[in-house]
């Protein structure tokens, strides 16, 4: 049973970390493309409306392959999660229900008019079609969120005499108090990704003298959308979040933040590596105070320990959960020192042709990736050992009908299958930058 | 309220099976009916900007059957384990293949995707039939509800069957040729001269493959499962389904050989409405039939999400799938005509 758990969390980690690098960019990408969209319709400036083409050229491939890896995740909770969805279902299948029918439908429709009639539609058309798109992603997002929230601290809800949970409010499940923040930081997250990835190609044609024109206009459009992006995602809406998971959740927070005993003027770990076996944290590098004055603005506070919560309620896998935390706070930390950077010469009329940081710039859109995958890992592995926090927990949720090794045959067809589906994916993104946005524009 | 939301699933598995399925019946004939490039992407273009929509349906399927009845989704997900994946594998071939397909200009390129969107969408269609066939047939269930199906044992039908026996796989041809008539009627619609000539021709015959594979059908079933005949005997208007199902597959006959594309397509979208109303009527209230006894069938009523949720469910649902048949009549309707190749498309 044990090695059955296993295999069904690995397929669904797997799966859904892989799917999440395309959402990630369509849902910033999105909100950038209308952004051009509408500067172009503004000043009538041609090199912004063959921006838009050349990015929905790339949105195109990227919307194909998070639809593909995307129907795989609404089918596992009921293939590989059979008991949690008999116990979740009637609460989280509203969600995820309207998801399909408010956001999919939606996107799915305007995204064939966007990309096949913008001759037969018009500028103006053209542009409603693009926001209809970014409506959409976005409103995709915030049923998912709402599904996730749901199990991170659920709400409206009563356990039924089957044991299973019945919803009791409709708005109090999609206005649940845990969204807000978990929701906006998400989101601006996938910003940040779309604008260092915009900016990277920007870099890629300055540092390559091609295309310098387009060159120009994605490093202004990413550098001034990733300095907002960069702070926002950090504050207010991380920190939003972090204190969300201090009062509903604190035994994850002592785990994220690798703190085994509780303290008062709790120091801020920078740099460690978590010692489960002696309970400790090997070579630390942190600034001391700075815990409880970022928790409870007060230098003296008492931060609560692992110690402080009985162990069968601690998270299952706290390195991994201390380091993604950490991984993401690093690179947002860096990101925004990036950004900053880059709107200094902007504004000193240096950018473009700053070629030490037009390198970093270009060298950099992988990180953001990584800093989201990592965010939604600290979320998912933070949540253990519940797979609905307080209700359920993981090993309770699992298809006992799924053997071991049907599930371990699916995961290597998945690895297989992604693997081929990367590799097409860089290799049609990579030639699609290497022609350029010129020939985006013919066929 | 249950029998409400067992109609709005049955509702929304006809959509899909209508939409996609001409899509996927293009996919199926998209090596027979093109022969060059030209040809093959009028065909692509025929069904590029709806199919992602299309497809939109299965996952809105699933989402209803999720929150509406929940055991029923994580019994039939579960215990259709292997099958399952391979359709998705399956969708995800296919749909890369249409999508992938247009970015490089280079035949063995185009050949590879073409093959790969023709052989995804055939094993999907036969795959789906077989999947009906599982419903009408029945799976082993447990107890509480559980089970889990190999993908075949001896291809008999008995209470340890596989996802595959002969009965499934008979449903399994039924499903290939009716999507492929669908799509051939979908494309005559849709092009012109070499493709809409195939087209026509492909349908003309495929049709009576339709008309052989579902008597026969029809036979085993009886013999099988003879209940499914327990509602019509009781409720006689319930033949109103069957026969429109039968007027849809005289349309298909009649109007492919007065070349009348679009009453052909209308036909084949009606005999499969009729059809799947027919076989849900013959099921009530099961919705997954027991092999092993009876009494551990899975129905409307032991599946069911508790009543608020239902409620709740309804509201939004109507508000969400009126808004939505509105945005698919508005995309029909700007793609509306035949298929022009430009430079927007595949």
């Amino acid at each position: 049973m044990d090695d059955a758990l296993f295999l069904h969390r690995l397929q669904f980690a797997f799966t859904i970390t892989f799917h999440y690098l395309f959402p990630q960019l369509t849902m910033g990408l999105g909100l950038l493309i209308v952004i051009m969209k509408w500067i172009a319709l503004r000043t009538d400036n041609e090199c912004y409306n063959n921006s838009t083409r050349f990015w929905a050229k790339i949105f195109a491939i990227n919307f194909a392959v998070g639809v593909v890896t995307g129907i795989p995740m609404e089918f596992q909770f009921g293939t590989n999660w059979a008991r949690f969805s008999t116990f979740a279902g009637g609460v989280i299948g509203q969600t995820l229900a309207m998801e399909s029918v408010f956001a999919f439908f939606l996107e799915s429709s305007f995204l064939g008019l966007f990309l096949f009639s913008e001759k037969r539609l018009g500028p103006k058309m053209h542009f409603f079609a693009a926001l209809m798109v970014f409506i959409g992603s976005w409103l995709s997002g915030y049923f998912i969120i709402a599904t996730n929230a749901w199990m991170q601290h659920p709400v409206a809800y009563e356990v039924g005499a089957n044991g299973n949970v019945a919803l009791t409010s409709f708005w109090g499940l999609l206005l649940n108090p845990w969204i807000a923040w978990q929701y906006t930081h998400n989101m601006i997250g996938s910003v940040v990704t779309a604008s260092f990835v915009v900016a990277a190609a920007g870099a890629f044609y300055l540092l390559a003298h091609k295309n310098e024109e387009y060159g120009k206009v994605f490093v202004r459009v990413g550098v001034i959308a990733g300095v907002i992006a960069s702070i926002l995602v950090a504050f207010p809406t991380g920190d939003g979040q972090v204190k969300n998971i201090v009062v509903h959740q604190p035994v994850t927070f002592a785990a994220m933040e690798g703190l085994f005993e509780t303290r008062e003027g709790a120091p801020l770990v920078l740099i460690g590596q978590p010692d489960m076996e002696k309970r400790r944290l090997d070579n630390p590098l942190h600034v001391p105070k700075m815990l409880s004055f970022l928790t409870y603005l007060h230098w003296g506070a008492e931060v609560k320990g692992l110690d402080a919560f009985p162990e069968n309620t601690w998270p299952t896998n706290i390195p991994l959960l201390y380091y993604s935390y950490h991984v993401m706070v690093g690179l947002g930390t860096i990101f925004i020192a990036i950004m900053l950077g880059g709107i200094y010469l902007l504004w000193k009329k240096k950018l473009f042709t700053a070629r030490p940081f037009l390198w970093v710039l270009m060298l950099a859109f992988p990180f953001p990736y990584i800093a989201n995958t990592a965010g939604w890992w600290t979320a998912e592995l933070g949540r253990q050992p519940w797979l609905v926090y307080g209700l359920m927990r993981t090993v309770d949720g699992t298809s006992t009908m799924v053997s071991a090794g049907n599930t371990l045959f699916t995961l290597l067809g998945f690895a297989g299958m992604y693997f081929v589906i990367g590799m097409l994916f860089l290799f049609l993104v990579v030639k699609t930058i290497n022609n350029g946005p010129e020939a985006a524009l013919k066929h | 309220m249950e029998i409400l939301w067992f109609c709005v699933v049955a509702f929304m598995l006809a959509m899909y099976t209508i939409l996609d399925g001409f899509d996927l019946g293009a996919g199926i004939l998209h090596l027979f009916v093109a022969k060059n490039d030209e040809e093959r992407r009028t065909v692509l273009n025929a069904i590029g900007p709806v199919w992602d929509g299309n497809e939109v349906w299965i996952l809105a399927v699933g989402g209803t059957l999720y929150f509406a009845f929940p055991l029923l989704y994580a019994s039939s997900f579960s215990g259709f384990y292997l099958p399952l994946m391979m359709v998705l594998w399956l969708l995800m071939l296919r749909g890369l293949g249409i999508e992938l397909r247009h970015h490089v200009n280079h035949p063995m390129w185009r050949t590879f995707w073409d093959g790969t969107f023709a052989l995804g969408s055939t094993l999907l269609a036969i795959f789906l039939g077989a999947a009906l066939g599982n419903v009408v047939r029945g799976v082993p269930l447990n107890e509480d509800g559980f089970f889990f199906e190999p993908l075949w044992t001896t291809f008999m039908v008995q209470p340890e069957a596989g996802i595959l026996d002969w009965f499934t796989v008979l449903m399994g041809l039924v499903g290939l040729c009716t999507l492929t008539v669908h799509g051939a009627n979908y494309l005559a619609m849709k092009t012109e001269s070499a493709v809409q000539e195939r087209s026509r021709r492909i349908a003309s015959f495929a049709v009576w493959g339709v008309v052989l594979f579902s008597v026969a059908t029809l036979v085993a079933a009886s013999s099988i499962r003879p209940e499914i005949w327990n509602n019509y005997s009781e409720h006689s208007w319930g033949y109103i389904f069957p026969l429109v199902g039968m007027l849809g597959l005289i349309g298909m006959v009649y109007f492919n050989r007065t070349h009348q594309d679009t009453k052909a397509f209308l036909s084949s979208s009606t005999f499969i409405g009729g059809m799947l109303a027919s076989t849900a009527f013959g099921l009530f209230p099961n919705v997954l039939p027991a092999s092993t006894d009876p009494k551990y069938s899975l129905t409307v009523y032991n599946t069911a999400a508790p009543s608020y949720g239902l409620s709740v469910g309804i509201v939004w649902w109507a508000i969400g799938i009126v808004i939505a048949l509105g945005y698919f009549t508005y995309l029909f309707y700007s793609f509306r005509g035949k298929v022009k190749l430009h430079a927007e498309g595949y």
